[in-house]
């Protein structure tokens, strides 16, 4: 079903004195099912600033790649001519440990980033939910895991960005600092657009000091309402805790963990009151449970192999209504994630009949609304994409298109990716 | 928070009483007039009295906000008692093209509720209901004129706090406190408002009512709200906020330590971060502003001391009860000379008074000052306070160091003597200076008292154009025809229909009198 895209010459003759690396993209570089015309591999924010160029004088569709790990997420693009892989920008440019902050290029793994301040002992506290993403994907995909509990997403520890436009113009905005109020907050709009407003080539983040010791304390759950209790006991009481996580299998019991971070002695006390408030049942463990920091899916599926994977969000007195209606969704749904905060994700397995997934979306989908939150399939195989809304309604739809306008305003950036057809 | 003894401003390059853009309209002026009268009779239609106020006299209690040194009277002031009464008053200025400014409790001091003589300005203080607080959601819903402090006060018997704490919560209010991005002692650990604002019900500058975010963390779609908080009344005006509430610490420990120069405190500094612990706050103050916090409340810091260091630590008990040790131990080790650990909230509170006063004190020595905002790398701290020594000495300008040591965050007092021929304008050219020095470092303008009217011209030395440019981009699409809070923030703007790069001459628009560029 790959549309298939070709590239003019003069347009890869642009391209190609742009940057010195372009080649014909092959199968592995498909966008959900798009086949791109080219893949240019820039290796420094100037070099994206001169392909950007090239691509908007041949009015070339874009679509940027860090580590190609989410690349299936959203909808697929309307056009890919050309796919920007910027895994050749790999480098962390600047780790200032007194001032607790790094600089890293967009595709920079996060699993390098983390080596690179780990002798100070310092960390970039946002989880690798997929294995080997990069800086940049995390960032425009707005990936977060268990952490974000107590350290926020990547939305909370961007401080700085640099960004190519779709006109291919460069611009800074935040800067060295972690605290500063001088402009507009043009990182937190990057955050989670799926490159659809620019193009991330740098990226400045706030570190966090590595914790000395931690604790998992995990615990059955019986039900959603047994859950439910538990999660309100420990976000009231003086644990402090690190994460606060769910794991519930389509059938069969679900677990709650509990992850304990910090110095030795503190870990130790509220290790102790957090296994006082999960009951007899509880215990503890130096090791996270196994799925700790990942989907309820398998990432490495492709195509119709693919599981329905949703992110379902709700304030925390809806979480007990929200696990029960995945176990009542009609269809199987695995659902994994942080409690504490009402981000969670569900797993409708790859096979399930599409009409099937579409029910289940629509009753997951208004049970999240109701509790003041969303649904969004962030994948699924291709005809439960066509079947379903994917991103849901957005309240201030008029407003996002407006600052697509603005930004992209021939739409060259992953154009449909995004919501309503952003 | 101003100095109750000083005219509190701040440095910028052009120190007239008035800029010159606030004094502009986008109009001629029988236009303008007639605009302002329509407008006037819209709000007259939809706002209860007293809301409506065209008194001359009455006008000029809104001429400036905390930053007395502008002033520029309203044409006209509307205070709305809901969101359908704002909305109303902004759907009539966009129609007729009339610039508006949003003012909160009015205690920025950045200029950023600097009104418009030919515009309309929008106070938020009768809209002050805080809607809910639900402790099963650590969630808040707060009206914009509610209180910051009154926030805390709600949510305290639950258990709960809101943490963004600027010097001034007992009188700003939320409205200004989103708009400005307000951070505090405390954010060091916790934040800013932006990392506890979760939603806001947003009026346009078209006029439109929309919910960005809410109760909920990740909103599908563009992180609008994440653009709106902190971009200074100039992408719309927030009607209510959905705020995160966060669990009251079970311990909080204070201590304040004293050294012989702010080189041995701002190495206690860097070994405490670098020892990987994360106080709640670590401030500092220097000999001088030591000396204006003893006059003016009788802190009883301790004598002779060239810096003292505030440091609160809080959190679970054992934890907080362990690293306490471990700041003391380091302090000793930086030579402290004395350390005072408060036992209970009256010595707590003692502590923080001298610190909290500072800005007001510093009236004490002298009658005038300029408060800086600039933030450094924190390694830097030495280096920088070192060439604002040099910098005081060679002009013989006093300047007296408060500042969020934690995060580099500076607030140095310039002091002088209006009545003095040219001390004024020697106190701006160091307050200068100073900013050059932390943009030097890699730092930043403005930490958290906002850009506003104040240091807008000095965005073009931290930001290129192209920089600018693409912050443009987001007001155009939120306000093409730059009504909301125009001349604030950023120095000269393009208009939003310009092609980049292809400015000649004098735009059309500008020639048929529609428009000015600011």
């Amino acid at each position: 079903m790959a549309a298939t895209t070709t590239v003019d010459e003069a347009a890869r003759q642009a391209l190609a004195s742009a940057c010195e690396r372009v080649e014909d993209a092959t199968a592995a570089d498909e966008v959900d099912g798009v086949a791109p015309g080219l893949v240019a591999h820039p290796g420094s924010t100037a070099q994206v600033a001169e392909v950007m160029r090239a691509a908007a004088g041949h009015g070339l569709t874009v679509v940027a790649r860090g580590r190609g790990t989410k690349t299936t997420w959203g909808l697929p693009p309307a056009r890919a001519d050309l796919v920007v892989d910027l895994s050749g920008m790999d480098q962390v440019l600047d780790h200032a440990a007194g001032d607790l902050i790094v600089e890293a290029q967009a595709g920079t793994r996060l699993s390098d980033v983390q080596q690179a301040v780990a002798g100070a002992r310092q960390r970039l506290a946002i989880d690798e939910t997929v294995s080997g993403a990069s800086v940049g994907g995390t960032l425009a995909a707005g990936t977060s895991g268990p952490g974000r509990l107590a350290t926020g997403t990547m939305r909370d520890l961007l401080i700085g960005v640099t960004v190519v436009r779709a006109d291919g113009v460069v611009a800074k905005a935040g800067g060295r600092v972690v605290k500063n109020v001088a402009g507009y907050d043009v990182g937190k709009l990057v955050h989670g657009s799926f490159g659809t407003l620019a193009v991330v080539t740098e990226a400045l983040f706030r570190l966090h000091p590595l914790p000395a010791a931690r604790s998992f304390v995990s615990v059955p759950v019986e039900d959603a309402a047994h859950a439910h209790r538990l999660t309100q006991s420990v976000v009231h009481a003086q644990v402090v805790p690190g994460a606060l996580e769910v794991d519930i299998p389509a059938d069969g019991p679900g677990t709650l963990t509990v992850l304990l971070e910090g110095i030795v002695e503190g870990v130790l006390g509220r290790t102790s009151s957090t296994l006082d408030l999960l009951g007899p049942a509880a215990a503890v463990s130096d090791d996270a449970p196994d799925g700790w920091a990942s989907y309820p899916w398998p990432v490495d599926a492709a195509g119709d192999e693919r599981a329905t994977a949703l992110k379902l969000t709700f304030a925390l007195s809806g979480l007990a209504d929200v696990l029960e209606a995945a176990r009542d969704a009609g269809t199987p749904v695995h659902v994994r994630g942080s409690a504490g905060t009402g981000v969670v994700y569900g797993a409708v397995p790859a096979g399930t009949d599409v009409a099937a997934v579409s029910v289940a979306v629509d009753r997951l989908r208004a049970t999240c609304t109701s509790h003041g939150g969303s649904l969004v399939v962030l994948d699924a195989p291709a005809a439960v994409k066509q079947a379903v809304d994917v991103w849901g309604p957005i309240p201030a739809i008029d407003l996002m298109r407006r600052v697509k306008d603005r930004f992209d305003p021939d739409h060259r950036l992953a154009s449909g990716r995004f919501v309503g057809g952003i | 928070m101003s100095g109750t003894h000083g005219t509190n401003r701040t440095a910028g390059p052009e120190t007239g009483p008035v800029p010159p853009e606030a004094t502009q309209a986008t109009g001629e002026t029988g236009d303008r007039d007639r605009a302002l009268a329509a407008v006037t009779q819209r709000a007259r239609e939809v706002v209860p009295e007293p809301g409506v106020i065209t008194d001359h006299a009455r006008l000029r209690t809104y001429e400036c906000d905390g930053l007395a040194h502008y002033k520029v009277t309203p044409g006209l002031v509307v205070i709305p008692e809901t969101v359908d009464q704002l909305a109303a008053v902004v759907r009539a200025c966009a129609e007729h093209q009339l610039p508006f400014v949003a003012r909160g409790a009015g205690t920025g001091l950045s200029g950023g509720a600097l009104p418009r003589a030919d515009g309309v300005l929008v106070v938020t203080s009768r809209m002050r209901t805080i809607r809910e607080v639900r402790r099963e959601d650590q969630r808040a819903v707060v009206e914009p004129g509610v209180i910051n402090l009154d926030v805390t006060r709600a949510a305290a018997p639950h258990g709960y706090y809101y943490a963004p704490d600027p010097s001034s919560q007992q009188i700003c209010s939320i409205g200004g406190n989103v708009a400005e991005n307000s951070g505090g002692a405390h954010c060091l650990k916790y934040g800013f408002t932006t990392n506890h604002v979760l939603g806001a019900e947003l009026v346009t500058p078209d006029g439109d009512v929309v919910q960005l975010g809410g109760a909920a963390p990740d909103a599908p779609g563009y992180d609008l709200l994440g653009a709106v908080v902190g971009s200074e009344g100039t992408l719309g005006i927030v009607t209510a906020a959905t705020v995160r509430l966060v669990r009251a610490p079970e311990e909080v420990r204070t201590i304040l330590a004293g050294f012989a120069s702010t080189d041995h405190a701002g190495a206690a500094t860097s070994a405490i971060i670098g020892a990987g612990i994360v106080p709640a706050a670590i401030e500092m103050m220097d000999a001088l502003a030591i000396e204006a916090a003893e006059e003016a409340v009788h802190c009883n810091y301790p004598a002779g001391a060239g810096a003292v260091l505030v440091i609160e630590l809080d959190g679970a008990a054992v934890e907080v009860e362990h690293e306490f040790g471990e700041v003391e131990r380091l302090c000793r080790e930086h030579e402290a000379f004395e350390l005072r650990v408060a036992t209970d909230p009256a010595e707590r509170a003692l502590i923080w008074k001298g610190r909290k006063s500072a800005f007001a004190a510093v009236g004490r020595i002298s009658p005038d000052y300029i408060v800086q905002d600039g933030v450094i790398p924190r390694t830097a701290l030495p280096e920088v306070l070192r060439a604002i020594a040099d910098l005081s000495e060679s002009s013989g300008v006093r300047v007296a160091n408060v500042f969020h040591a934690g995060d580099g965050n500076l607030h140095p007092l310039v002091l002088f003597d209006e009545s003095v021929e040219g001390a004024g304008e020697a106190a701006e050219k160091v307050s200068g200076a100073i900013l050059d020095l932390c943009i030097g470092h890699g730092g930043s303008i403005t930490g958290e008292h906002g850009v506003g009217i104040d240091k807008a011209a000095y965005m073009p030395r931290m930001f290129n154009d192209e920089d600018l440019d693409t912050m443009q981009l987001v007001r155009c699409a939120f306000d093409p025809n730059s009504i909301s809070n125009p001349g604030k923030v950023f120095p000269t703007p393009r208009l939003c229909g310009e092609v980049p790069g292809k400015r000649k001459g004098v735009h059309p628009l500008q020639e048929s009198g529609l428009a000015e560029v600011f």
